[in-house]
């Protein structure tokens, strides 16, 4: 009896979602204020992988930030077409004039999370280039 | 949480069972900073012979190279370091970059595979550092999210830093606006693969030697 050939099926792999329009979302903190280290990551690649600008308000911490890298590093190759992230965050941390200000400034973000501050990430295959001086932030887009 | 925990429990036990002297220095940075260069510089100082190879093609070093027993010395002082050169940290990798340096589309797409691999591999090793140098090339802009992460990884894990600006040999390089954009940390300037400045930096690590230990 002749054996059935079984065909391998191949998983299908994931796509960026590939769109000429531009998307900009903004992330107002409390979006991810309840969110712990690997549901802001998660929450925040979703968004890049369609494709869209991420404003965030706020800034993540320095372990969520290479968190991002790590995930970020994992996908390429695994999701066709996603080439990493471009990252850049603008905050006014030590601007404050006077001691006051300062310890002022250190409550507020015990209290309510680092949110004078604006991270914006996006996707590699949109983003050419983000410089950032230390008040300003520039976005170089690639040609679509 | 429990990286910070586990962070903690990891050099409280090293530094009861670490050897007298040994200090594990990480090279950290953007790729192409020259953190393979400066490695190879004290390598050939001190032991004269190098610790990996480098390459005007971004991303040559793909692996975490180490190199233990680099005794140095200086003013009668003698450390023994462990060296630890890391992968260069970057938040995009994209094959096609590589073809500029003429590379044939399957060896730029195994490259930027291994890149990939090699960024995560870096930022594993973040955790086992004694004391880092961060390498930033002076001829870019530091402001780079990459420099910032990588600094403020290591400020949480309380591990020493000190900032070194390569390529002060280039006309483009301008180290006073790395030390604009690092106010809080001491920045030495030098030409890893010229040696120029090279004496303060190792005046600025034995410094840095002190608050590891």
């Amino acid at each position: 009896m002749a054996k059935k050939k079984v065909k391998k099926s191949k998983k299908p792999k994931r796509r960026v979602k590939k769109s000429k329009d531009l998307t900009i979302h903004f992330m107002p903190y409390s979006e991810i204020a309840r969110e712990d280290a690997i549901g802001r990551v998660k929450k925040i690649m979703g968004f890049v992988l369609d494709n869209k600008i991420v404003i965030l308000q706020g800034k993540l911490k320095a372990d969520e930030e290479t968190r991002l890298i790590e995930n970020s590093m994992t996908l390429i190759g695994n999701i066709s077409g996603f080439q990493g992230i471009e990252i850049a965050t603008v905050s006014g941390n030590g601007e404050e004039e006077g001691v006051f200000n300062k310890i002022r400034h250190n409550i507020a973000r015990i209290l309510v999370g680092e949110q004078d501050a604006i991270t914006i990430i996006g996707p590699a295959s949109i983003v050419k280039e983000m410089t950032r001086d230390p008040k300003k932030v520039e976005l170089m887009l690639k040609k679509r | 949480m429990i990286r910070i925990i586990r962070n903690f429990a990891r050099r409280l036990f090293s530094g009861v069972f670490k050897k007298k002297g040994e200090i594990k220095l990480g090279f950290y940075g953007s790729p192409n900073a020259g953190k393979t260069s400066l490695a190879n510089r004290i390598c050939q100082d001190w032991l004269g012979e190098d610790l990996g190879s480098v390459s005007r093609v971004p991303h040559e070093t793909r692996e975490v190279q180490v190199k233990e027993k680099v005794m140095i010395e200086r003013d009668g002082r003698k450390v023994e370091f462990r060296l630890v050169d890391t992968p260069g940290i970057a938040t995009k990798v994209d094959f096609e970059d590589f073809l500029k340096f003429g590379m044939k589309k399957k060896e730029a797409q195994e490259r930027a595979k291994e890149a990939t691999q090699g960024i995560i591999e870096s930022i594993k090793w973040l955790d086992d550092m004694d004391a880092v140098i961060v390498l930033i090339d002076s001829t870019m802009n530091p402001y780079s999210q990459v420099n910032i992460t990588i600094i403020g990884n290591l400020v949480a894990r309380k591990i020493p830093v000190l900032v070194v600006a390569n390529k002060i040999d280039l006309k483009k390089s301008d180290i006073k606006k790395v030390k604009g954009a690092f106010p809080e940390y001491e920045v030495v300037g030098i030409s890893a693969k010229n040696g120029d400045n090279i004496e303060e930096f190792y005046e600025e690590l034995f410094k840095l030697v002190k608050k590891a230990r």
